[in-house]
């Protein structure tokens, strides 16, 4: 029970820094939506033969909602925890009786939080405004969002382990994230036989991807969840959490 | 609660490498409860890694540590709970303002004390709301020492909490720390400044190459109640050094007498001023001051 109040506790905090920082707030909550008004604008009315007629924007909107939680997850955490242990917040936090964990769940909480309100807008503003139906397929929708959030939070807890300073870590968290969102399909359907396909396969984010558009593909029958895609994920979510554990660092490296 | 009184923190042959570099080379000393204890010396001494092991951040390589009964490495939310620790320039949430990183710390502890009264015991109340980031240097170091007050501990680590104060507010820190040691708190503190030690611990240690080169009370360290005292003056114009009943040299403008039996010395020197009708200018009696001592120790 005063576990629950701490992570409680912990959520709000890490949530009234989230909305107080210009660059989380910017950078992990508007882009996404900026993303996804000046493709689905640009893009309005086509279609994609290769998916059988349906719409770009019914293809591009799923594509973003997936885009959004590793935003919220990934990229603002790994981002907002490498400058916090560089200027000393973890160490402090350290030498307090709260527990490391409930520390981390209520970071993990706080991107919660974000991945929802963002999946929320970015959905609605898809159905509202650019033509994108949703099948009602809550479960499999819920689902697929628990598991990647599940994976791209444990990744970017992972990857503070390879950023030796806070001001690399942009360029790092970034720079790994854009070329796969690329080939991964996330702006433009990128055929499954492909060279890139293959190499995108590798990675979580073709898996997620798939995954949110197979629950708003008109053309699917059945649950919707991609059982396939879900086990990549987790996968690489275990694995990220196994390198977290071992190499999460409550300091900053020694000069 | 009879019987004899355990040590708050106690340290045996403690040691601590950092590869090929031995940083803590065998520190032993006990802290009493209730006792203001300074760790003075300069730095890479291995002040803070001491420090920083009796904290719970680093494990040790060798020797025993217990602080309050328990071992730093191993106490963990159980040993925080009674422990406040000012770390050395540290940063925080900066978008956050004082109260509530205050209220969200007080969450942490068991029975914290109410944060309007850590706000006002640290002189914060007009800063209260304002982002921190909005905070002078002081500003914020008052605010780490809240923070760690917050959980109203048996112990505090106070990391060189006055670094970058003027004097008016290192002597309102040195009063609240004064405050805090009548509640029975008892203190570890680090510094750099002489006059903080002098005026704030009971027991002053000096480390110098991680090991132990002296521990004492600031009054008695390194020989400062027994070793000559120095008493200095300036003579009117037309008096003559040679004139004076006792050996004397100039020092930096002054005539400088050097003793270790201050009483007759002093009698001497007025009984023959007055005998000639002279006053003795500017005239003080000082020992070394702990300064000076611990310049020695740590070899300038």
């Amino acid at each position: 029970m005063r576990s629950l109040a701490l992570v409680m506790l912990q959520i709000r905090y890490e949530q009234k820094l989230y909305w107080r920082s210009p660059s989380s707030a910017m950078f992990t909550f508007l882009f996404p939506i900026l993303l996804l008004v000046i493709f689905a604008s640009l893009n309005y009315g086509a279609t994609l033969r290769a998916l059988g007629g349906i719409s770009y924007n019914q293809y591009y909107i799923p594509g973003i909602v997936a885009f959004g939680v590793i935003s919220a997850c990934y990229s603002n955490l790994a981002i907002g925890l490498c400058f916090r242990r560089d200027s000393g917040v973890l160490k402090r936090i350290r030498g307090t009786p709260l527990p490391p964990w409930i520390f981390m769940a209520g970071n993990i909480g706080s991107s919660l939080v974000v991945s929802a309100i963002l999946t929320v807008l970015t959905t609605a503003v898809g159905v509202a405004f650019y033509g994108v139906s949703f099948p009602g397929r809550y479960g499999a929708f819920v689902l697929t969002l628990i598991v990647g959030a599940f994976c791209f939070c444990s990744l970017g807890l992972a990857i503070t382990a390879l950023i030796p300073v806070a001001t690399a870590s942009p360029a790092i968290v970034n720079g790994l994230l854009f070329p796969i969102l690329f080939i991964s399909g996330t702006f433009f359907p990128v055929d499954s036989g492909s060279w890139l396909a293959r190499i995108a396969s590798v990675f979580p984010i073709r898996h997620f991807e798939e995954a949110v558009f197979t629950v708003f593909d008109p053309r699917v029958q059945g649950s919707g969840v991609r059982v396939g895609a879900l086990l990549v994920m987790l996968v690489w979510g275990m694995a990220a959490v196994v390198i977290a554990v071992r190499g999460f660092r409550w300091e900053p490296l020694r000069k | 609660m009879n019987g004899p009184r355990v040590a708050a923190i106690a340290v045996s042959d403690l040691r601590k490498s950092y590869g090929p570099l031995e940083a803590v080379k065998g520190v032993s000393f006990e802290i009493a409860p209730g006792e203001v204890f300074a760790l003075l010396g300069p730095n890479g001494a291995g002040k803070t890694t001491t420090v920083e092991i009796l904290e719970g951040y680093r494990p040790r390589d060798g020797g025993s540590v217990s602080v309050l009964g328990m071992d730093p490495e191993r106490g963990g939310v159980r040993l925080r709970e009674r422990v406040g620790i000012v770390l050395q320039e540290c940063g925080i949430e900066e978008l956050l303002t004082p109260r509530e990183v205050l209220e969200r710390q007080a969450g942490y502890y068991p029975s914290p004390r109410p944060v309007d009264e850590m706000i006002a015991l640290v002189d914060l109340a007009d800063k209260a709301t304002a982002r921190i980031r909005t905070l002078s240097g002081g500003q914020r170091r008052r605010l780490d020492l809240a923070l760690a007050l917050v959980g109203d501990p048996e112990l505090l680590f106070l990391d060189e909490p006055t670094t970058g104060f003027d004097p008016q507010a290192r002597r309102h820190a040195w009063d609240l720390v004064k405050r805090l040691c009548k509640l029975g708190k008892t203190i570890f503190l680090t510094t750099h400044y002489m006059e903080e030690a002098q005026y704030l611990a009971d027991r002053v240690a000096v480390i110098s190459g991680g090991r132990l080169v002296a521990l004492g009370t600031p009054d008695s360290i390194g020989g400062r109640d027994t070793d000559v005292a120095q008493i200095r003056f300036t003579l009117p114009d037309g008096v003559s050094m040679s004139e004076l009943p006792l050996a004397a040299r100039v020092d930096d403008g002054h005539v400088l007498i050097e003793t270790a039996d201050v009483t007759r010395a002093l009698h001497a020197l007025t009984a023959w001023a007055l005998g000639r009708d002279i006053a003795l200018g500017q005239l003080t009696v000082a020992r070394r001051s702990l300064e000076d001592v611990y310049l020695e120790l740590v070899g300038r």
